[in-house]
């Protein structure tokens, strides 16, 4: 590991919080200067986090870096480790960059019941968590941020949610509280067990390094069970079928801002625990257990767009296509090989810009029409063409076109399912991942249906009669489009009517707009920074 | 048989001593001040005593300061038996002393503005002060004597301060079934104490221990006496199946006094437990861990249950305190298994210490709410966030440290309690752990109604004048928040604050 600029990971993670301290001291009214000191938080969390990008040592991507280790709770060994390899630091600055884009939107679309100084706090908060959970490098600190994220995320749901906010969020919570639960257990078990077996007992603390070190010696049966423990905390959270079912609430009841961050980034702290954490300490249960995780990968990838083709909101059917796209995900981790774990670290980003895209439109779509009902939709083209044309090209991003960055997290994972980790092939395994393989490339098929058919239906034709006059008339949706939110309490400059994109939005989209395409196009740039860390950690399964 | 009648003074270690005895002149003070300031300055009694509070922390301080591992305060005349004393000073003691000197300075806060007839303030202060004194005895007894005094001393103040209203029936009710399931908790104790007696021939609990072995002929009137000691504390920390009088209790007593009640007062009981078990029953393992074990897991679930239906706040806040205490039986239960005993103890010090500063917190919270809406309805709390926010937060703090959610106080509570189970290994650690993890889970959903109500239910009756927070209730309530918060980011200043490895006196390897 390279112990460089030891400050610059601590200071990219809590810059946010402090940034909630100033905020506290501003009174309620005064949003506009509540909304200023949060972007400029975000913004200077993004600096460092564009110095972090500048300062990483790309050739020794596979190494720990800005590595720093402190004593944290001494009583449980708990150590304060963090660092940051090829593996984290795309994710880490994604997480940076969208909650600046999220703000951004927010600045003038705060969702019912208003309350920006709240609003922008939650952000900060989710932020540091996130951003904690990619660097930590000890167990107890990655428990500890990963459970950060929680509340942030169960307020924001319930506060500033849809009409059914508050049994979504309470399910968001309850499912989340319920895995982690179980995987705390199984840190736990981790530790204690790599503990009696070590020479030195004294010497066992819950830093990756240890664990890493020590982790692969667990007997097989035990590890299984730890693994399991690991398993359902990590599975709730990406969501892997049969766990998923909170998501689509949760995603469809989520202002859009919250939809954008949790599909951003919250799904992938559970991917992200999987090859970080599971995988890596646990090898020999992880083999175990990689054809079931496989299996209900696939499950997830068929039953989610079967889901997709079923569903006449557009934002449940966005929410269920992230089950299907986290099934790729976790399909390409289940190979353990380099390719499969590569794709899937890909997947996760591309998934991570495109799905926040498409929510990113489905809000604007709903704050338009008031409705995100396909039927009532139409025309979409027509009406806001350049909307028209985003839509589009996100579905299309999403349902795997080559040129665009979903297309990379896909194909490999699919090719790489076809031949799996040697020690998958030693024990028996290679039919059932073929098997897989064929299944995951017709899901692909359904993808491209269910994606295609939302765009004809909502794009093409012309508009609904309803909202057909909507564009010239500022109260023409007042006789029909209101949900039970009431009123439009945006104080947005722009009115009701049925525009075209705003200025604040095209800031916000650019970034993820310009990101999917030149992702799509040289994909290397990613995998050139994940590669190495990633051969690393599958060389013990004889990964290729 | 010589020397029968003989008195010799001990031996006084004063400055050991010297928290009791600050709190002794303070308790005179008070009443003496009471008697002589007119009614419209009662106040100065609350004040007064808040002081006390503070000044019996500063010896504290300094003995912890001066590290020495053990002093016994009253040398018995049993010289070189080291560690063995009857009264005793150690690290063990000194972090259940601060708390319960900080609990009863936080519970003083809470109080100073609940007072409806002034004219009783001062006997109010001296009877808290009185209970304050009985448990920072508790903390050091090492003795069936000491802890005997110490807990009546305790207790007697606080069933009177349950009934403090003298007009409300609730309240009235409050005490008096306090009072009686106290009292009959104290034969059942007493008469388990009178057979450990008879068996060991001394009151000494470290003599205690080296008899109750469960071998030789009388390993009956053994298990009965265990068995009844047990139960007597069991009351205390209101642990199922006697748990029956909190929530009644809870409910009638003064806000404040109920605060009072479910922490300190609980805590002291904990450590009549923790010194039974880790001095007198450490060999007796096959009859407490059994029972305790089975305890843990009935309090803890039940507790919950019934909190879940709950639609007063403090009935709520009554029944988690009695789940609470199930998490901290747990450690406790499986204290000597497998060579658990420092994390054992190390669990359950730290749940008491997390979990005094965040439910003080949360009833200091309810106190302020229900100072404008009269109510202890839960959904009294709806809508919290659009005219309180800032009591909304600190609420929503205390509610998920109270479950248990990183980086709050509480996650570092549970942690260590799920910690020491695991390390107990085998079908006794890993059976708790699993129920334990359950009810963790469980527990969150009463929490998260709350929560619910404050940040996203409407205001019940549309009244959204801001709530008047006096100082004094402030000041309690950034207390608790501070350290809920500062104990779940740095958890290890606990243990640094009292380097608590283990009991002076205890069996420890």
């Amino acid at each position: 590991m390279i112990q460089n600029e030891q400050w610059l990971l601590s200071l990219g993670t809590f810059l946010p919080l402090v940034g909630v301290l100033v905020m506290l001291f501003i009174p309620k009214k005064d949003e506009l200067l509540a909304k200023q000191v949060a972007l400029g938080t975000a913004l200077a969390t993004l600096a460092v986090g564009a110095y972090t990008l500048y300062k990483f040592d790309y050739d020794a991507a596979e190494k720990l870096q800005f590595f720093t280790t402190n004593n944290w709770i001494k009583p449980i060994s708990a150590t304060y480790t963090v660092g940051l390899d090829g593996i984290s630091l795309p994710l880490y600055f994604l997480s940076m960059a969208i909650t600046v884009l999220v703000m951004v939107y927010s600045w003038n679309h705060i969702p019912n019941p208003g309350n920006a100084k709240a609003f922008f706090i939650l952000m900060l908060v989710l932020q540091t968590g996130m951003a904690g959970t990619f660097v930590a490098q000890d167990l107890i600190l990655f428990f500890v941020f990963f459970e950060v994220v929680l509340l942030p995320m169960y307020f924001m749901i319930g506060v500033w949610g849809g009409e059914n906010r508050q049994y979504a969020s309470l399910k968001f919570f309850l499912y989340t509280m319920f895995g982690s639960a179980l995987m705390l257990v199984a840190f736990i078990a981790l530790f204690v067990v790599t503990k009696n077996n070590a020479a030195d007992p004294d010497a066992a603390n819950f830093s990756f390094q240890w664990l890493s070190a020590n982790g692969p010696d667990v007997a097989k049966n035990t590890a299984i069970w730890i693994f399991a423990g690991m398993f359902i905390g990590f599975a709730v959270k990406v969501p892997m079928f049969p766990f998923h079912t909170w998501l689509p609430d949760a995603h469809t009841q989520a202002p859009t801002q919250g939809s954008v961050i949790l599909a951003a980034i919250l799904l992938k702290l559970g991917t992200y625990g999987f090859v970080r954490i599971a995988i890596p300490f646990l090898p020999q249960a992880a083999v175990k257990w990689a054809p079931i995780i496989g299996v209900l990968a696939v499950i997830g990838i068929i039953y989610g767009s079967l889901a997709c083709l079923a569903q006449t909101d557009m934002k449940r059917l966005i929410a269920f296509s992230s089950v299907a796209h986290m099934g790729f995900v976790m399909l390409g981790i289940s190979t353990l090989t380099t390719l499969g774990i590569n794709a899937a670290l890909f997947g996760m980003v591309a998934h991570g810009l495109i799905t926040g895209m498409l929510f990113f439109v489905a809000g604007s779509v709903k704050e338009r029409y008031h409705t995100l009902e396909i039927k009532r939709l139409s025309g979409m083209l027509t009406q806001m063409p350049k909307m028209g044309w985003i839509l589009g090209f996100c579905a299309m991003a999403s349902l795997g076109l080559p040129g665009l960055a979903g297309f990379w997290g896909e194909f490999p994972a699919i090719l790489a399912s076809w031949s799996p980790a040697k020690v998958l092939i030693g024990n028996g395994h290679e039919g059932l991942y073929q098997v897989l393989t064929i299944i995951a490339a017709l899901g692909t098929v359904l993808a491209a249906g269910y994606l295609l058919w939302l765009y004809q239906r909502t794009a093409f034709g012309e508009p609904t009669a309803e909202f057909a006059s909507a564009g010239h008339d500022t109260h023409g949706h007042d006789a029909h489009g209101y949900d039970a939110h009431g009123h439009d309490a945006h104080g947005d400059d722009h009115g009701s009517d049925i525009h075209d994109v705003t200025k604040f939005e095209w800031i916000a989209w650019a970034p993820l707009l310009v990101a999917i395409l030149v992702f799509g196009v040289v994909p290397s740039l990613m995998f050139k920074i994940m590669d190495p860390a990633v051969q690393q950690l599958t060389s013990v399964f004889g990964g290729k | 048989v010589t020397h029968v009648f003989a008195f010799a003074s001990p031996v006084v270690d004063f400055h050991a001593l010297a928290p009791e005895l600050v709190l002794a002149v303070g308790i005179c003070l008070v009443i003496l001040v009471d008697l002589f300031v007119p009614d419209h300055r009662k106040w100065i009694t609350g004040t007064l005593s808040g002081f006390v509070m503070l000044g019996a922390l500063l010896p504290v301080v300094t003995l912890a300061v001066i590290g020495d591992d053990y002093r016994s305060a009253l040398m018995d005349g049993e010289a070189g038996q080291g560690i063995t004393g009857r009264y005793v000073i150690d690290n063990f003691a000194l972090v259940l002393k601060a708390l319960f000197l900080l609990s009863g300075y936080v519970v003083v806060l809470l109080s100073t503005h609940e007072q409806d007839d002034k004219q009783y303030q001062g006997e109010f202060y001296t009877m808290l002060l009185s209970s304050v004194l009985g448990m920072v005895m508790m903390a050091s007894a090492r003795d069936l004597v000491g802890l005997f005094v110490a807990l009546e001393f305790l207790s007697i103040p606080a069933y009177m301060m349950a009934a403090w209203k003298k007009r409300d029936r609730k309240s009235n009710e409050a005490g008096v079934k306090y009072y009686l399931l106290g009292v009959f908790a104290s034969a059942v104790m007493l008469y388990g104490m009178s057979l450990l007696y008879g068996l060991a021939g001394s009151t000494k609990l470290t003599e205690i221990g080296k008899v109750i072995t469960l071998e030789g002929d009388r390993v009956g009137v053994q298990v009965l006496a265990i068995v009844f000691v047990i139960i007597g504390f069991a009351f205390k920390i209101s642990a199922v199946p006697f748990h029956t009088w909190a929530p009644d209790t809870y409910e009638g007593a003064p806000t404040p006094v109920t605060a009072f009640l479910s922490v300190a007062s609980k805590a002291a009981g904990f450590i009549g437990l923790i010194v039974l078990v880790y001095l007198a029953f450490p060999m007796a393992q096959d009859v407490y861990r059994p029972f305790l074990w089975v305890m843990a897991a009935l309090t803890m679930t039940v507790g919950n249950v019934v909190a879940l239906k709950q639609t007063n706040i403090v009935r709520m806040l009554a029944y988690s305190s009695v789940s609470q205490g199930g998490f901290i039986l747990m450690p406790l239960a499986i204290a000597f298994t497998n060579g658990n005993q420092g994390a054992s103890l190390r669990a359950v010090v730290v749940y008491l210490v997390i979990y005094a500063a965040t439910n003080l917190g949360a009833f200091a919270v309810v106190i302020a709410v229900s100072r404008k809406t009269r109510s202890g309805e839960i959904a009294s709390f709806g809508g919290l966030f659009r005219y309180a926010p800032g009591l909304t937060v600190m609420m929503t703090i205390f509610l998920a440290s109270l479950a248990g959610i990183p980086p709050l106080g509480g996650w570092y509570a549970k942690f260590g309690a799920f910690k020491a189970a695991v390390d107990a290994a085998g079908g006794w650690g890993y059976g708790i752990a699993i129920v334990g993890a359950v009810n963790a889970v469980i527990a969150t959903a009463y929490y998260i109604t709350v929560m619910r109500e404050m940040w996203m239910k409407p205001v019940p009756d549309g009244d959204v004048m801001p709530i008047k927070v006096p100082g004094s209730l402030q000041a309690a309530i950034g207390l608790c928040g501070i350290a809920t918060l500062v104990f779940g980011v740095l958890p290890g200043l606990i243990g640094k604050a009292g380097a608590i490895t283990d009991l002076a006196g205890a069996l420890l390897p």
